[in-house]
């Protein structure tokens, strides 16, 4: 069978550690997982545009709004080149964006939440990117070439963005006692959906083994929220902030923080559609995609026009 | 006035100027027509907003009261704010957007030209790197004003509309007073009336190969040399301010 030969071929690449590259024979499971998850991560980032873009005209200083406006520029930047990277599977951004705006297609449960002070801002950058970078570290080392590639240009600015927004969150925690608490009640609620946003636990989300073989997906999920509570909680205690979680405490003999019941309810909520965001995130998305129509298809007309006049 | 006055009331001007369109670009946060966009503009509006920096810092030295950027940006009122008034005029539609940014654009582009050669090293330093800056902005802009006013019926239209609206705002551009007189006198800026010259070169140039017309009325707004602006500001600056005012003396 051709088919066969060709699947222990590209199981053999794999395993031996080299990438798969856009021209490469790929199974259609393959193809199709792929295709998901990098469209959703793209879509993550155009739609984590919403919740930091609604604070970027009242940042509190010039400095923090260059910032902020910096990061979020890098984010569509991280958008666009998912779309690209997605495309070569075979697909095309406009197929994708339909998708997300017609609701078929998910993107990260996170922001689907509101961001209600400044501090939300902080809390995104160290957590909610926090969190992301230890996912895409894991994605960089997959088997699909141009999102492995994709994932290590990525990872570079998300430590920028974590680093600025654990600094938001030094500020406020040393700053006044409003401040302080601002910092906190962020910490407070955003706190259990960055656990949740890696993903359900293992025992509800069994990792197919072959995905695992296919290095599309590289740990689980509990192993990567492992990562993250171990290196936040710590820097949670630096600044003097903490975790809202009071089963939290670390175990010597394992060297990592055991953490309490998560609420799985309310992350399924969410990914369903009901989170408090939802709703305003995709009419957003969909608002910018309609009044945008007229831009695109001027934009379009006039390069006929050119390409006819150069004729 | 002296020209220390002349010097700082210039710089608020051309400080404000860019952190009020900068403000007005940022937005268009993830509501731009295409990825692309919503890129372009955050990136120009982070030019803005950098620019606005580095002005209203020298304006602060200048001043030499111990206030800082931070404190022009944020507390001072409406009436003291010295933007043009096509800065802070809504996004409106893209069309809208695009005719404004251009307008603005190829105005800084001749402004920070001659700027280069001020007297004052400080505000050539600052045109040079601005200069490069509005030369990329104003590429951006032109192309859309192309694509834009020879695109569709409808984009047509609503460019046509847009430059209606804008029109009455550019006059006030090339006004001079008092500190201009000073600083022209002084080598540290440059007489507008050259700037306008070229800028209406220009304009008309782009704007009839865009396929549209320079609107037939002569009707100029003006006023924000003397901080008399639209009823717009008053809003821009209550969202701008609103959290640095909530926290007095707080560090960010
Ligand atoms: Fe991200
Ligand atoms: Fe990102
Ligand atoms: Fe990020």
């Amino acid at each position: 069978m051709e088919d066969e030969k060709q699947l222990a071929a590209f199981e053999a690449k794999i395993a031996a550690g080299n990438k798969i590259e856009p021209k490469d024979w790929m199974p259609e499971a393959y193809r199709k997982q792929l295709i998901r998850m990098m469209s959703q991560h793209a879509h993550s980032e155009i739609v984590g545009m919403l919740p930091e873009g609604n604070w970027i005209t009242r940042a509190p200083n010039l400095r923090r709004k260059a910032i902020l406006l910096a990061k979020v520029q890098d984010e569509a930047g991280h958008g666009l080149y998912l779309y690209s990277a997605t495309e070569t599977l075979g697909v095309d951004r406009s197929e994708l964006l339909e998708q997300l705006h017609t609701g078929k297609a998910k993107y990260s449960s996170i922001f689907n939440y509101p961001t209600l002070t400044w501090a939300d801002i902080g809390a995104i950058g160290w957590l909610v990117d926090g969190a992301a970078i230890m996912n895409q570290t894991a994605l960089a080392r997959g088997s699909y070439g141009p999102y492995c590639r994709a994932m290590i240009r990525i990872c570079k600015e998300e430590s920028f963005h974590n680093r600025q927004g654990y600094e938001i969150m030094m500020h406020l925690a040393q700053g006044t006692p409003e401040q302080k608490a601002m910092a906190q009640d962020a910490l407070n609620r955003w706190w259990w959906p960055s656990i949740m946003m890696l993903g359900p636990s293992d025992d509800q989300s069994p990792n197919s083994e072959q995905l695992m073989r296919w290095k599309v997906k590289m740990e689980s999920n509990d192993a990567i929220r492992q990562r993250f509570i171990d290196r936040t909680v710590p820097q949670a205690d630096f600044i003097g902030l903490s975790i809202p979680d009071k089963d939290l405490k670390f175990d010597e003999k394992t060297g990592h923080y055991t953490h309490g019941p998560i609420n799985w309810d309310e992350f399924f909520e969410v990914i369903k559609g009901n989170g408090p965001c939802n709703a305003k995130r995709l009419k957003a998305r969909n608002d910018a995609d309609k009044k945008g129509r007229w831009v695109r298809d001027a934009a379009l007309a006039y390069a006929e026009k050119k390409k006819l006049k150069a004729a | 006035m002296t020209t220390q006055e002349a010097k700082f009331q210039y710089l608020l001007r051309l400080g404000d100027s860019n952190l009020i369109i900068g403000h007005r670009l940022s937005e268009w946060c993830g509501a731009g027509p295409i990825l692309e966009e919503d890129i372009a503009l955050i990136n120009i509006a982070l030019d803005f907003v950098g620019n606005a920096t580095a002005l209203l810092g020298y304006a602060a030295t200048v001043e030499g009261n111990g206030r800082t950027e931070d404190d022009l940006a944020y507390l001072r009122n409406e009436r003291e704010f010295r933007n043009l008034l096509i800065t802070e005029q809504p996004n409106g539609d893209y069309a809208s957007t695009i005719t404004r940014q251009f307008l603005y654009d190829v105005y800084t582009f001749y402004l920070y030209e001659a700027l280069k050669s001020s007297k004052d090293e400080t505000i050539a330093a600052l045109a040079v790197k601005s200069h490069k800056e509005v030369t990329y902005h104003l590429r951006h802009t032109t192309e859309w004003m192309y694509r834009l006013g020879d695109g569709t019926a409808e984009s047509h239209e609503r460019m046509q509309n847009a430059i209606n609206d804008l029109w009455m705002f550019t006059g006030e551009m090339f006004d001079m007073d008092e500190v201009d007189q000073i600083l022209i006198k002084e080598g540290i800026a440059p007489d507008l009336n050259n700037i306008k010259s070229q800028w209406e070169t220009h304009v008309k140039r782009v704007i009839a190969e865009a396929t549209l017309q320079i609107p037939t009325y002569n009707f100029k707004q003006k006023g924000s040399k003397e901080g008399k602006h639209s009823e717009h500001l008053g809003f821009l600056l209550a969202e701008m301010q609103s959290v640095h005012r909530a926290f007095p003396g707080a560090k960010w």
